[in-house]
């Protein structure tokens, strides 16, 4: 339902009451999902341009410059609540839908990454959870044949009820071919290709755009769309073969509000004119509304010359799609809505498309950084644990489950930051944030967020082009998480400005409570990084390298993986120096003598587990801390020679070598044998994996 | 000389071994979309991996109930050589090009990862660049690729050298250890009688360049070429 505030306002444009069908369009294309009501202000502040931005937030997708050939096109969604309700189809839906945010840009999509938050996997329905969801993106990108490259992993109790999954999508696109989601000329024709519609995921807008209530697993499942990779494989080769011709003029993805939403915002530039009868449909009787804001999948409309729109046919008709010739682009600047020559809305466009009233929330600091207490038990035992924490743990068992080798662009899934290669070029690629961190530290946690996904791509050699996020918080109308929030995008904003890194686009997933499980999540801007570099290959250290550390090692073990642990609770980490890395970007392409990777969760120890399992390590200070403690902006690095590091500010701590992880700082001392590593790292698998 | 790679909808690898083919064996090759059927005028036809159907039904029962496939039934009769992977592999074994079927994996999720195979023998048109007992190093990616058959028994197939590739150990141990999918005597590249079908789930297209992390999957395309060029 459209609130009394808007309808009020709705009222007063309009001078009369909406139609069933406007009300439908308002409420859909107001929520916050489609609108950003909460958050427009906010993320105005972001820096969104570069020499490499050839299109910029807005559209379905970014085009950013990759080299003078070719673009990417890149985008970024969550589809959490649908993955709540329906893990399997949610996940994969959420998968169809960014692909086609990348392909209506005419690109080719080429690697998927996906950053997943859940609640702990003691828990049976987080492990039902987690099962479902990697099969529901393994089982449409796989079939779709678009490689999953990377991901990130994050467990923390405020996903209980709510996780969280976030997918990124990169398209390749020449750089002089790109196309975009506005029209271009009135007269034009717009036509509907892909799946029939059905009464699938109605409302799915204002659905996502709410907390879940209580009964929402049963009464909000007709919410859920049910994917079809077939036909969107099918969807995909047919709108590449339609943007080869040369005579799309515009193109975009039905998502949320389904064929309003998309024709709405595509004819925005000009106006729109829709026969909603002329859309092909899977069900009888639908009624207007049903036709105009079901999120049926695997859609998309096109903008064509009426002397091209034979063309567009044939071309689906090669691929088995169906589609049909559903309206067109008016001068007039209104949203015009017929049903069998009636007429059933007819709105001023802009209204409905960008002056949803923005939403004033109140804002108000927190501190929840509790005293470090520091555990008691043994420094093994603690290592062990940390080691074994889901997080830190191998994610073999979810890593094999995705076709991450299709297209045969693959070089490596790499430990910080994969590598595909563009021609002769190297495309590196990063996702994640660290939300206990963050929660400590709003401003500081995203800023290092930024900082860390530089870093992984660093460990390649790469050089960011750009940042994609996803902003997932809980309700902003408590005034602390609205704090968040605006903390979480000055962090971002100021660090992406600092770093030469101009954020091109995302997405905002507000409302993750859940009143079932008495739950909120905690803050998750999550990032996704797209860097550029030459093909290298990146050793592994042999026994006799030297290990150095660089960056300095604080007592910072609030949020980290020893906190998540024993709750020990401690001071979260401050904002770090990105200067450090561009050193170490320049040190991986100078040599190939040495192999890097950033210490993130788990701090010095699961680097050290990361680079260089054996290994004889001497520290100065305290044991304890240099090995937990999650001090944002430092890299452990491996080197043939000492020459091979240059003049790199970083402390030698050791060398590769040896039959255990031994480590030793004053008096203390840790040896882990590798039985009891691997035992560790095996953790994740253990628990997933039921023969 | 000429290579079809036939597109069925739902075929995902289809340009990766049009690439292999044409950039780097130098081999002419086209991408056939099933509806155009295959001419007499190619030498060698090439499956793909993907999901035909979606894997509706059953991985490759679709595909394989295509009007193409009388084209290419009559190519394989002819003589000439059809090799099928992953998704191909599945439409060859549900065409009755080869014995057996592929089914789900015996754990039943989706398996995407290097695997060493042992090349159990080089009399064929696909396997004659290698060396007998060579250990090899290919990716796979499937949820249907159990390799299952009772006429002939696994051990028949052995014998009569119609086994092309098995699971091994990195030095060459044929043990389930080694097997991904729990396939019958980790067999997972199958030839018929004739010798010009194999069907095999590994994709020799994603090991044919060092950059990637393995070349010893060319070879295969290499043979295949180097066959034709003798036999005409």
């Amino acid at each position: 339902m459209v609130s009394a505030e808007d309808l009020a306002i709705i009222r007063s444009s309009l001078g009369r009451e909406p139609t069933d069908v406007e009300s439908a369009c308002f409420e859909n294309l107001w929520s916050e999902h489609c609108s950003y009501r909460s958050t427009k202000n906010l993320l105005r502040t972001l820096p969104t341009t570069g020499p490499d931005v050839l299109l910029g937030p807005g559209d379905d997708a970014a085009i950013v410059r990759f080299s003078d050939e070719w673009a990417l096109a890149v985008s970024m969604e969550s589809h959490n609540h649908p993955s709540y309700v329906d893990p399997h189809d949610g996940a994969a839906t959420g998968v169809g839908g960014i692909v086609r945010d990348v392909l209506s840009m005419g690109a080719r999509p080429i690697a998927l990454m996906d950053p997943l938050y859940f609640g702990p996997l003691a828990k049976e329905k987080n492990r039902y959870l987690l099962e479902h969801v990697i099969g529901g993106i393994g089982g449409y990108g796989n079939c779709i044949g678009v490689p999953v490259v990377r991901g990130d992993l994050v467990f923390d109790e405020g996903y209980n009820g709510n996780p969280l999954v976030n997918v990124v999508c990169i398209g390749l696109v020449r750089a002089d071919r790109f196309i975009t989601a506005r029209v271009k000329k009135p007269g034009n024709r717009l036509v509907l290709i892909g799946a029939s519609t059905g009464r699938d995921g109605l409302g799915g807008a204002s659905f996502a755009s709410r907390d879940l209530s209580e009964d929402s697993e049963a009464s909000d499942r007709p919410s859920v769309q049910i994917g079809d990779p077939f036909t969107e494989k099918l969807l995909i080769d047919a709108i590449l073969e339609m943007a080869e011709t040369g005579k799309v003029r515009a193109c975009r993805d039905l998502g949320a509000a389904g064929l309003a939403g998309a024709s709405s915002e595509m004819c925005s530039t000009f106006g729109g004119l829709i026969h909603a009868d002329r859309v092909h449909q899977r069900e009888q009787g639908m009624h207007p509304v049903e036709i105009m804001l079901a999120e049926s999948q695997e859609r998309m409309l096109v903008e064509v010359d009426p002397g091209d729109v034979a063309l567009m046919g044939t071309i689906a008709e090669k691929y088995d799609l169906k589609w049909s010739d559903i309206g067109e682009v008016i001068e007039d600047p209104r949203y015009i809505v017929r049903f069998h020559g009636k007429t059933v809305a007819d709105i001023p466009i802009d209204l409905l498309c960008t002056e949803a009233p923005l939403c004033e929330w109140k804002t108000a600091p927190y501190n929840a950084e509790k005293e470090f207490v520091r555990p008691q038990a043994d420094i093994k035992e603690l290592a062990l644990k940390v080691l074994s924490h889901p997080e830190v743990a191998s994610k073999s068992w979810i890593i094999e489950q995705y076709d991450h080798d299709v297209q045969v662009r693959t070089v490596s899934l790499g430990g910080d930051a994969s590598l595909l290669r563009i021609g002769d070029q190297g495309l590196a690629s990063s996702c994640g944030c660290n939300p206990r961190h963050i929660f400590l530290s709003p401003y500081a946690g995203t800023a290092n967020a930024i900082i860390e996904n530089a870093a992984n791509l660093a460990c390649t050699g790469a050089e960011p082009i750009c940042i994609v996020n996803c902003l997932n918080f809980a309700s902003p109308v408590h005034p602390d998480i609205y704090w968040q929030l605006e903390q979480c995008i000055r962090g971002m904003g100021d660090m992406a400005r600092k770093m030469n890194i101009p954020v091109v686009g995302g997405n905002v997933s507000l409302y993750n409570e859940s009143d079932e499980m008495n739950t909120q999540i905690k803050p998750t801007p999550s990032i996704g990084m797209v860097g550029k570099c030459p093909v290298l290959h990146l050793p592994v250290p042999a026994p006799g390298w030297g290990l150095a550390l660089a960056g300095e090692t604080g007592e910072h073990f609030g949020g980290s993986v020893l906190d998540a642990v024993t709750g020990c609770g401690g001071s979260a980490p401050v904002t770090a120096d990105p200067g450090l890395v561009t050193r170490i970007r320049e040190l991986v392409r100078s040599s190939d003598g040495v192999a890097v990777t950033d210490l993130s969760q788990g701090g010095l120890l699961a680097a050290l587990v990361t680079l260089s399992p054996r290994a004889r390590v001497t520290l100065g200070g305290d044991l304890f801390t240099m090995l937990f403690s999650e001090t944002a902006g430092r890299f452990l690095i491996a080197f043939r020679e000492r020459a091979e590091i240059g003049d790199l500010p970083c402390t030698i701590i050791g060398e590769a070598g040896g039959d255990t992880l031994s480590i030793t700082a004053g008096t203390q001392s840790l040896v882990l044998e590798q039985g009891a590593i691997s035992q560790a790292l095996s953790s994740l698998s253990k628990i997933m994996r039921i023969e | 000389m000429k290579f079809a790679v036939v597109q069925f909808g739902g075929s995902n690898c289809d340009r990766d071994a049009a690439y292999v083919l044409s950039e780097l064996c130098g081999v002419d090759t086209d991408l056939v979309w099933y509806k155009d059927g295959i001419s007499p005028s190619y030498d060698a036809v090439i499956l793909p991996g993907g999901f035909s159907y979606g894997d509706y039904l059953r991985a490759g029962a679709i595909a394989a109930r295509t009007q193409v496939m009388d084209d290419i039934r009559r190519h394989v009769k002819e003589g000439k050589l059809l090799l099928g992977i992953c998704n191909g592999a599945q439409i060859c074994a549900e065409s009755g090009f080869v014995p057996g079927v592929f089914t789900i994996n015996a754990y039943p999720k989706f398996v995407c990862r290097p695997v060493y195979l042992k090349v159990e023998t080089t009399d064929s048109p696909f396997t004659s660049l290698y060396r007998e007992g060579e250990i090899i190093q290919l990716p796979v990616a499937h949820k249907e690729g159990r390799y299952v058959t009772s006429d002939p028994l696994p051990s028949e197939l052995l014998r009569n050298k119609c086994v092309a590739f098995r699971f091994c150990s990195p030095d060459g141990q044929v043990d389930p250890e080694w097997n991904p999918n729990g396939a019958a005597l980790n067999i997972t590249g199958v030839l018929n009688e004739q010798r010009n079908v194999l069907a095999m789930m590994p994709h020799p297209e994603r090991a044919s360049e060092k950059v990637l992390g393995s070349d010893d999957g060319k070879r295969i395309f290499e043979s295949m070429i180097s066959y034709i060029e003798q036999h005409g």
